[in-house]
């Protein structure tokens, strides 16, 4: 069921993404461009986005098992430190020179853009460099 | 100046757009009990658990094949890329590692994180956002690229 769940959510996720305009990366680079002809659409995104999820995560925040008997697994991470704060500003510089976040990125693939399978492929070595420095980071025991 | 493109600007595309990734991450998270994160739902493929690979798989599967359905009523999707496939391994690069380092992307702290009013999403929210509008700004006004 959770599987189903998942790929039913991930079509849904998808199909919101490309109707939304932010499966077209040009869209969303018209909205980092503050300062050229500026294309707000992608507020208005988050917004239809957060106003479903503020009642979805009041209620999910507030369950100690899911509605289908799945554990509740929600990140319980408050702290604020260099590395939220690093890597999302790394996020954001790729985020700005491609106009592609890791979903986008997905969808392109799926409408079958070839440079979209160049940028899955580089962002899928990069998670893969982010293991490997994390890996190297801990000693085996704390793992 | 800031100047809004009107022409560009589909305001209820936007809205309903987002409403249905608002209930993406809804199913997610009322159902599975877990956030619609994209870039941790991917790097937990890359170092697999057992018993945890699935659901992540079924998820970027429906990504992935999101368009083919979408296809099926309606003519396709605009996705215009203008970077070049330098700049968008570079972008990729960065996209990778810093989602990772940073414990999210824009579902992850921007959607599901500031539904949650999380201060943290909101630090991370905020620095990515900064960073693309700073990164837009340099290269499209400053060097012209």
């Amino acid at each position: 069921m959770v599987i189903f769940v998942s790929l039913l959510a991930g079509v849904v996720f998808g199909v919101g993404l490309i109707v939304s305009g932010m499966a077209n990366p040009a869209k969303v680079v018209g909205f980092l461009d503050l300062t050229g002809a500026w294309d707000p659409s992608l507020a208005l995104v988050m917004a239809g986005a957060i106003t479903v999820g503020v009642v979805a995560f009041f209620v999910a925040d507030r369950r100690t098992v899911s509605f289908i008997g799945a554990e509740m697994k929600l990140p319980a991470a408050r702290h604020i430190d260099r590395r939220l704060i690093l890597g999302s500003a790394m996020f954001g510089v790729g985020w700005g020179i491609a106009g592609f976040c890791p979903g986008p990125g997905l969808v392109a693939l799926g409408i079958g853009q070839a440079k979209a399978l160049a940028f899955v492929t580089a962002m899928l070595v990069g998670m893969g460099v982010f293991e490997l420095i994390e890996k190297r980071q801990q000693p085996e025991v704390l793992r | 100046m800031m100047s809004i493109d009107w022409n560009a600007f589909t305001p209820w595309p936007a809205l309903a757009g987002g409403v249905l990734i608002g209930v993406a991450a809804a199913m997610f998270a009322l159902l599975n009990g877990r956030i619609a994160g994209i870039s941790g739902v991917i790097g937990g493929l890359l170092k697999p658990v057992q018993g945890d690979v699935a659901w992540r798989a079924a998820f970027v599967l429906g990504l992935i094949g999101a368009p083919l359905l979408y296809l099926l009523f309606a003519s396709p999707p605009t996705s215009q890329i203008d970077a070049g496939y330098g700049g968008l391994v570079i972008a990729g690069l960065l996209v990778g590692i810093g989602t990772r380092y940073g414990s999210g992307c824009t579902s992850g702290h921007g959607v599901c994180g500031l539904s949650r009013l999380s201060t943290r999403s909101l630090v991370a929210t905020a620095a990515f956002m900064g960073a693309g509008f700073v990164t837009v700004y340099v290269m499209r006004h400053l060097f012209a690229i």
